[in-house]
């Protein structure tokens, strides 16, 4: 087995008697003790998710003369400073590379987060297409991050941070300081709730872990807990929903793909757009408690009409969901599908996606 | 009143020639928060240490294997909507299903209580 990476938390999860698995080529929490207690928790009041293990890029360098509008499928440098933006990183064949997001920190200067698993293929594709006079650097082992994320964070972070959680912005980022030391508060997540993820020096992550857990309004979750309220929004996962064998027309994320530039896979989606799609990423929902997985097909009319992504029981909805790839014509709200493995056969519709719609994300 | 437990980490009580069957509290704590189980029918045969149902947690659907042949006499119908009762209490209201025991020799196959519980703390 490869060598698993640590977050510098590991011994802290370890402490609290969390169940730790192989994420990403990381050793991570995948629960500590009930994955649908730890989603409840965030959708109620706040869970602590250590994300450590995602890969932060400083870049330096006029955005123009440097080409780096090529290497994501949306535009750049109309990110006002102190905002950021989520999109993708494509290759030649329109495929995606990774998801990402881009903090704008000054005129010439970005953040960008990636996944884990891709992060240093990331990193040679978007340095493949600089040009001229930049600073390009991985400062993932340097940089820590922990998710501060459900309805009461807002309440729990002004303690630290004071007005500016007031006045911060959905996808809007603070330079702030925390225990001495200079941090970053972004207003993004991962599970559809009000909610923070905090960049630090990794030196402090251990301290502010334990700081924030002092407080009895939040618990730590694990990357299962994430899983659901993540699926329970529709928000795809790199790696199971996504991947370099799929365009972003294909996975209905044609919000964050700007035609009207130019980059790195343009031409083939350029086409996808003029001769329509085969398939297209759809949400579903299931008739009963029983939840397909990955893998899964998708079956219509008695035809095999696509494949499963991801799935789970939803707790808050008390049923299945899931998402997956289906032809175009069967991917309308309402239609019936099938989602078969061997003898399991579970029957779903499409459903606009979020499947949860109480969450206290723009709140 | 006797009970018996498997390798699978199933529970199997005789009262008579009915045995209610479950899982133990090993094997809740293995799968994780339980969501939804696929019975067998009430009537239907099944047999020892083949799979009689299946539950499905939050992180996977696990099989899961008969202590003894019998025919199925009753469901726990209360696992339908709520599964989560397999967590809260697996040896007791959590039981799976009750069936007709078809033949004593096969608990001869089975652990006592301590055996299992010394089988148990030789798998962590």
């Amino acid at each position: 087995m490869e060598n698993l990476k640590s977050t510098p938390l590991e011994a802290e999860h370890i402490r609290l008697k969390a169940k730790m698995a192989p994420f990403g080529g990381w050793n991570m929490p995948i629960q500590y003790e009930s994955i649908i207690e730890e989603h409840m928790q965030c959708r109620k009041s706040i869970a602590l998710f250590d994300t450590c293990h995602m890969g932060e890029f400083f870049f330096t360098g006029d955005l123009e003369k440097t080409n780096i509008e090529r290497a994501f499928s949306f535009k750049v440098g109309t990110i006002k400073v102190g905002k950021c933006r989520y999109g993708l990183i494509l290759n030649e064949k329109g495929g995606m590379v990774d998801d990402c997001i881009i903090y704008r920190l000054g005129e010439n200067e970005l953040m960008m987060v990636v996944n884990a698993g891709t992060k240093d293929n990331d990193f040679n594709v978007i340095k493949s297409v600089l040009k001229g006079d930049f600073v390009f650097e991985d400062k993932s082992e340097a940089t820590s991050k922990l998710d501060v994320q459900g309805p009461l964070s807002r309440d729990l972070l002004r303690k630290y941070f004071g007005s500016a959680v007031d006045e911060l912005k959905y996808f809007s980022f603070v330079n702030a300081n925390l225990m001495g030391q200079d941090v970053m508060l972004s207003r993004t997540g991962y599970t559809g709730e009000l909610g923070f993820e905090i960049y630090m020096p990794s030196k402090i992550c251990v301290e502010v872990w334990n700081e924030l857990l002092k407080d009895e309004r939040i618990k730590p979750a694990g990357l299962g807990a994430r899983d659901l309220l993540r699926l329970e929004m529709g928000y795809p996962l790199y790696g199971s929903d996504l991947d370099e064998e799929t365009t972003p027309l294909e996975a209905d994320l044609s919000y964050f793909v700007h035609l009207d530039k130019d980059f790195v896979g343009k031409d083939v989606l350029m086409k996808q757009v003029e001769n329509g799609l085969e398939k297209i990423r759809v949400g579903f929902v299931c008739d009963g408690r029983r939840a397909p997985r990955h893998g899964y097909r998708i079956f219509a009319d008695g035809e095999d009409i696509g494949y499963v992504t991801s799935g789970g029981f939803s707790p808050s909805l008390g049923k299945g969901i899931g998402m997956g790839y289906v032809k175009t014509k069967y991917s309308s709200e309402n239609s019936t599908l099938e989602l078969s493995q061997d003898k399991v056969k579970i029957k779903a519709v499409v459903e606009k996606t979020p499947f949860y719609k109480d969450g206290s994300l723009r709140k | 009143m006797s009970r018996y437990y498997s390798k699978d980490h199933e529970w199997l009580e005789i009262e008579g020639n009915v045995g209610t069957i479950g899982i133990t509290d090993y094997a809740q704590h293995q799968l994780g928060d339980i969501t939804y189980i696929e019975m067998p029918e009430v009537g239907s045969e099944i047999k020892q240490f083949s799979i009689f149902c299946t539950i499905e947690s939050v992180k996977a659907a696990s099989d899961v294997y008969a202590p003894v042949s019998g025919k199925i006499k009753e469901v726990n119908e209360a696992l339908e909507n709520t599964p989560e009762i397999i967590n809260k209490s697996p040896e007791g209201e959590g039981w799976i299903v009750k069936v007709e025991v078809a033949n004593v020799s096969e608990f001869d196959s089975l652990m006592d209580k301590s055996s299992y519980e010394n089988y148990v703390k030789g798998l962590d």
